[in-house]
């Protein structure tokens, strides 16, 4: 290797010659499918709001709804490819939350039921849990006192 | 148009997201983590309701609206039982998602196995 | 008895003979464009069992079998097996070979196995340890994504440095007689790491160990870089592959007339792989696939195979480490008449 090349400079060629991250299409496609999944959302939405459901109500409701949603797509090995094209418009929804539970427990259910399934499921919706859970607590308590 | 609004904001959060990816090479799971802290914040602070009220599905179907169910939970818990609320609250307005996903997920993995992708 | 000819390299005088050779590959790896190639193509990622680390075993077991059968030889006749794959504790190897019980050495040298089986096969015969030696190694997609990167159903977007793992398993059996390609030359890697962290860019990581060993190649062998017919590495992908052209021009060494990567042969752009492809199998199933079927066939008579390996852990990527990367190259050669 030539040694005339530091670390760091490696570190930089090597990224300037490394093919580039479409930003342009990422972007369209994410806005395009996150766009859709929270309009689907609205339209489930809307339909319970005229079916007499009251809005907290509804609310709620169409979220259980997406994230059943979201997990049997998962199970359908379709969300997957949905999440290759649409990005982080796949991922930010709830429906991308519910594939970042079902996934890891699909894939180690050959572990067992308790340490594969069990454990693993929290492998990328854990984090989100406890750090939305902390920092909605540090905030509460802030609330409490200065508010 | 309520539907033309929930496109709008939940393709400019997701949008977002996608930008944050792109540039900083952050997995997935941190920008998840992110987003959820940050609708915590700006649901504390009162903003994200207002985004609620404008966009609705848009606002409240990305996980960053999920943040904010948390903190309006703990809202309302300390308005009603004091510092205890800051603990009981979160978990419980965002029960519904927590235990759906837990038990959606539950059921599909057993039902179902993982395929080989096709491609990238 | 061999000569060391060098700090990296050796020469096997006795030359040994890749005796039978044979790869067995999955769905996609057979729609791309090396499949005639292929002794088989598994079209279910499963193969029939009932987990893809229980797949990855079969394919290992099938391609012994495959090697014993066009050797015309059986387990017995076999002294060592020199194996391993990428997951951990080796454990696709252990459970693919147990049934043969033959004497087994288990390696982990990630997707740079296959070379460094041969060179320690071929020493073994070379030095008359043994007459016959099986060298092989596999890897598998689904196994390799559960324990490297996200579950399979997970709907995450791949960078366009990312590689795809290759689904097969490739070997070889190396005799110290009989007609067919000869190893002549073994260059041993040492570990290379400039730095990069990031595992999704294993071409860069691995791009200077290749550079390393194949610039010790030509300096201790003293050969002249116009020497092969092919110079073949193992899985830099198409970015690594540049890369590896640049930096080895800057070494003065100029082989872009005859170099190649396993890792961009082995599928066609239009299979949506990025950068091409990795793994164990990436370079085995090329080799013993492609390689020495156009060796064997004299369309080419010397090839300088310079399989790449990355030697992290998820542990060390986690812990923010950066990638140690080696690279071996075996010199093989057809018989001149």
């Amino acid at each position: 290797m030539d040694k005339k090349m530091t670390r760091k400079e490696y570190m930089q060629w090597s990224q300037k010659e490394a093919p580039k991250t479409r930003k342009g299409k990422n972007m369209l496609m994410a806005f395009l499918i996150g766009g859709t999944i929270c309009t689907i959302a609205q339209i489930i939405n809307s339909f319970l709001l005229s079916a007499g459901m009251v809005q907290e109500d509804a609310g709620t409701v169409t979220t259980l709804i997406m994230i059943f949603l979201g997990a049997f797509l998962t199970g359908l090995n379709v969300y997957d490819d949905i999440g290759r094209i649409g990005g982080a418009g796949a991922a930010i929804p709830v429906t991308g939350f519910a594939n970042s539970i079902v996934s890891p427990a699909m894939e180690y259910k050959k572990e067992g039921y308790v340490m594969g399934v069990g454990a693993r499921m929290f492998l990328i919706a854990g984090p989100v849990l406890v750090y939305g859970i902390v920092a909605s607590i540090i905030c509460g308590i802030l609330y409490y006192l200065f508010a | 148009m309520v539907f033309i609004r929930a496109f709008l904001l939940g393709g400019v959060i997701c949008v977002l997201a996608q930008i944050l990816i792109d540039l900083t090479k952050i997995t997935p799971a941190r920008i998840m983590v992110i987003f959820v802290v940050t609708g915590v914040v700006l649901g504390m602070l009162g903003i994200y309701p207002r985004l609620v009220e404008w966009g609705g599905s848009g606002a409240t179907i990305p996980i960053i609206g999920f943040g904010n169910v948390l903190a309006k939970g703990v809202i309302e818990d300390i308005e009603k039982k004091g510092l205890i609320g800051a603990f009981s609250g979160g978990v419980r307005a965002g029960a519904v998602g927590i235990a759906s996903a837990v038990f959606f997920g539950y059921i599909m993995a057993i039902v179902s196995k993982p395929k080989i992708k096709n491609k990238s | 008895m061999g000569t060391r000819l060098g700090k990296q390299t050796i020469r096997l005088d006795s030359r040994p003979v890749i005796q039978a050779w044979a790869a067995i590959v999955g769905a996609k790896e057979g729609q791309g464009p090396l499949r005639r190639y292929f002794d088989e193509v598994v079209e279910d990622e499963y193969y029939g069992e009932k987990s893809f680390e229980k797949a990855e075993s079969k394919f290992i077991r099938e391609t012994i079998s495959k090697i014993l059968m066009k050797g015309n030889v059986s387990t017995g006749d076999i002294q060592y097996l020199f194996a391993g794959d990428l997951l951990n504790q080796c454990t696709a190897t252990s459970f693919g070979v147990s049934a043969s019980e033959i004497p087994y050495f288990g390696l982990y040298g990630a997707c740079s196995t296959i070379a460094e089986s041969i060179s320690l096969g071929s020493m073994v015969v070379e030095g008359g340890m043994a007459e016959r030696v099986i060298c092989i190694t596999s890897s598998h997609f689904c196994s390799a994504e559960k324990q490297f990167r996200y579950p399979l159903e997970f709907g995450n977007q791949r960078p366009p440095t990312s590689q795809w793992t290759v689904t097969g398993s490739g070997g070889v059996l190396i005799g110290s007689a009989g007609d067919g390609p000869r190893i002549v030359h073994i260059t041993t890697g040492k570990i290379v790491d400039m730095g990069i962290t990031d595992a999704n860019d294993m071409g860069a990581a691995m791009a200077p160990a290749a550079v390393d060993t194949i610039t010790a190649h030509f300096t201790e062998t003293g050969l002249p870089d116009d020497y092969y017919d092919m110079v073949v590495t193992g899985d830099l992908g198409e970015h690594g592959k540049n890369l590896c052209i640049k930096l080895l021009e800057e070494n003065g060494i100029n082989i872009k007339h005859c170099y190649n990567d396993c890792g961009t042969m082995i599928y066609s752009p239009e299979q949506g792989t990025d950068c091409g492809g990795s793994g164990c199998a990436c370079s085995a199933t090329v080799f013993a696939g492609y390689l020495l079927e156009k060796l064997s066939r004299r369309e080419i008579n010397r090839l300088l195979l310079v399989a790449t390996g990355a030697l992290h852990s998820p542990t060390s990527i986690q812990q923010g480490e950066s990638i140690p990367a080696i690279a071996h190259a075996v010199g093989v050669e057809m018989q001149q008449n």
